[in-house]
């Protein structure tokens, strides 16, 4: 299957080359929308933009793999990224995913079989006074107890 | 009075440039206009001011490397990549009073001659993201960016660009090859950034924390702002402090503060009337302090450099009695393992090798000739045999968990387990 970004996103990809004195520099922000599109980067992604911004597939493909939060096929719906870093161990993220993996019925790295939550552990996230955290999608969910995540994990699953 | 930084941080409106402006911000920036850029980055090295991303170097000097007269483009870069554990100070700035943080890159931009600046902001903090892209606008539409500032002829862009989860894009010159669109790769210095930066072009990166000291330094001198903190270690820092204290945050303090004091006076103590055993004052990449050890110690940076530890970015975490100093090497290693950028040998194998012994120990199938093996290995991984201090991070943290509590890891090694309620 192709990739062609919309419309709406094509303007929003043209804006960001404009930012940059050099084509290829606006691929990390092109990432970001086409994954936001498409839910991951896949071959078609990456030969869409290497044509874009004039790079080879293969500049693109060894910029996505270097980095942790390009997803290189497609995941759950939400994906919950657990901190299990230093400080948020210190506070017991241990636990923290123990409890996921058995409310999701999944180990770290898979997606429930609805497809609703993919479960990640994740280094640090920058929030380590409020630890254990996690966040999911874009929003962090701190200080955390079981209580707290069957609330979370309720309100979207009613959503 | 002991703030420059947080004094407006209970405002929750401080957001918006409205509440921030009728609180003094942008006020500098006239007086800024009026002064010659070479006058402002003097202005700077009076004041003594040091970078607060981890290094500790003078700001001013380091503006000072950018070529005169140089017919380049000129940026500034504001980096945002947080990522060390123990460390979430920026984030704070930027939830509480992002225009602080943009003034202070004006005043920055000015002074070195930047057309166009850059705040490069790891890619987790999506929320930020949106925070810092409504202040942007903001600003521009108060004509504090864009074209012709205030009337003074200066020009500013400020840019966006996010991270994608790699720790090692906050070393600067690999955050250079991740704005270009490529790997996050360090490069080999010389040349410095300053002189050979973003697209080959003379470059200032400085930290969030830095840029938003200087408002405070261009209204007030920088008189005015050494009578803060010590007196190599002008100002004051933020520390945000986690792990076992009854309250975990960010605190801004003078430089100088005693670190028995902090951790009894602003963290309310050790958590559950537990005994301290350790701390890491500066984030993960430096050296553990034991309980007798931070009773000599302020938050200082010659104070931390004597105690040989460091006040890097101010990540300060607290372990108490019942912590295993095994598990705790242990999870320090995984994030280098996981973090290395794999370009140089000693430390894509060395962080990767330390990583399973430190495992190997605290499954209980280390043997003792592991714990010689683990600094051997740390003394082969450090000064200069990499591109970037990315290995010594991980070094400088092992050989002082595995000397400073070698009895333990001795123990840990023959019970094959460990004796202490948190392993």
């Amino acid at each position: 299957m192709n990739f062609t970004f919309t419309p709406e996103n094509k303007k929003k990809f043209d804006e960001y080359v404009k930012r940059y004195p050099q084509k290829r520099a606006a691929l990390l922000p092109a990432l970001w929308l086409a994954q936001e599109q498409n839910g991951w980067i896949s071959g078609e992604v990456m030969e869409y933009l290497a044509g874009l911004l004039e790079v080879t597939p293969a500049f693109v493909y060894e910029t996505v793999t270097f980095y942790t939060m390009y997803n290189k096929k497609p995941i759950g719906k939400h994906h919950i990224q657990v901190c299990n870093s230093v400080c948020c161990w210190l506070r017991g993220s241990e636990q923290t995913v123990d409890y996921l993996k058995r409310k999701l019925g999944v180990n770290v790295g898979e997606s429930t079989a609805d497809g609703r939550f993919h479960l990640s552990t994740v280094e640090c996230l920058g929030s380590c006074g409020s630890a254990p955290m996690m966040q999911i999608d874009n929003d962090y969910f701190e200080n955390l107890d079981e209580e707290k995540i069957d609330q979370i994990l309720n309100e979207l699953n009613t959503e | 009075m002991s703030s420059i930084l947080n004094n407006n941080w209970n405002n929750p409106r401080q957001r918006e440039i409205k509440t921030a402006m009728a609180n003094g911000a942008y006020a500098s920036l006239k007086k800024v206009f009026n002064m010659q850029p070479v006058e402002v980055t003097e202005e700077v090295k009076k004041s003594g001011l040091r970078g607060r991303g981890g290094a500790g170097f003078l700001t001013g000097m380091k503006w000072g490397f950018i070529p005169k007269n140089s017919k380049k483009t000129v940026y500034l870069i504001n980096n945002f990549d947080e990522s060390e554990p123990g460390t979430f100070k920026d984030r704070a700035i930027v939830e509480k009073d992002p225009h602080r943080m943009l003034e202070g890159m004006i005043i920055a931009a000015y002074a070195i001659g930047a057309r166009t600046a850059y705040i490069y902001i790891r890619g987790e903090y999506y929320r930020q993201w949106e925070i810092l892209e409504k202040a942007i606008a903001e600003a521009c539409r108060e004509g504090f960016l864009g074209k012709n500032i205030l009337r003074s002829g200066f020009d500013l862009d400020i840019y966006q660009h996010r991270g994608a989860g790699a720790y090692i894009c906050g070393e600067e010159t690999a955050l250079l090859s991740s704005l270009e669109g490529g790997r996050g790769y360090p490069r080999i210095k010389p040349p410095f950034p300053a002189i050979e930066g973003a697209w080959r072009c003379p470059t200032i990166v400085n930290n969030v924390e830095t840029l938003s000291n200087l408002p405070f330094i261009m209204n007030n001198g920088a008189a005015a702002y050494r009578k803060f903190g010590t007196e190599k270690s002008p100002g004051t820092k933020l520390i945000s402090a986690s792990g076992h204290v009854n309250k975990p945050g960010v605190y801004e303090v003078e430089m100088g503060l005693p670190v028995r004091t902090f951790v009894e006076e602003h963290l309310g103590g050790v958590w559950k009337g537990r005994k301290l055993k350790g701390v890491v004052p500066g984030g993960s990449s430096f050296q553990v302090l034991t309980a007798e050890e931070t009773s000599k110690c302020c938050l200082d940076f010659e104070s931390c450099a004597g105690c040989g530890t460091s006040l890097g970015s101010g990540g300060f975490y607290v372990m108490d009695e019942t912590t295993c100093m095994v598990k705790m090497l242990q999870y320090t290693a995984k994030f280098y393992e996981h973090e290395s950028c794999g370009q140089c040998t000693p430390c894509r194998e060395g962080t990767g090798w330390v990583s399973q012994i430190v495992r190997r120990i605290e499954e209980g199938h280390g043997r003792q000739r592991d714990l010689d093996l683990l600094i051997d290995v740390s003394k082969n991984m450090v000064n200069g045999r990499t591109i970037c201090v990315f290995a010594d991070a991980l070094a400088l943290p092992v050989i002082s968990y595995v000397t400073k509590f070698r009895a333990e890891f001795e123990e840990h090694i023959k019970l094959g387990r460990c004796s202490l309620q948190n392993g």
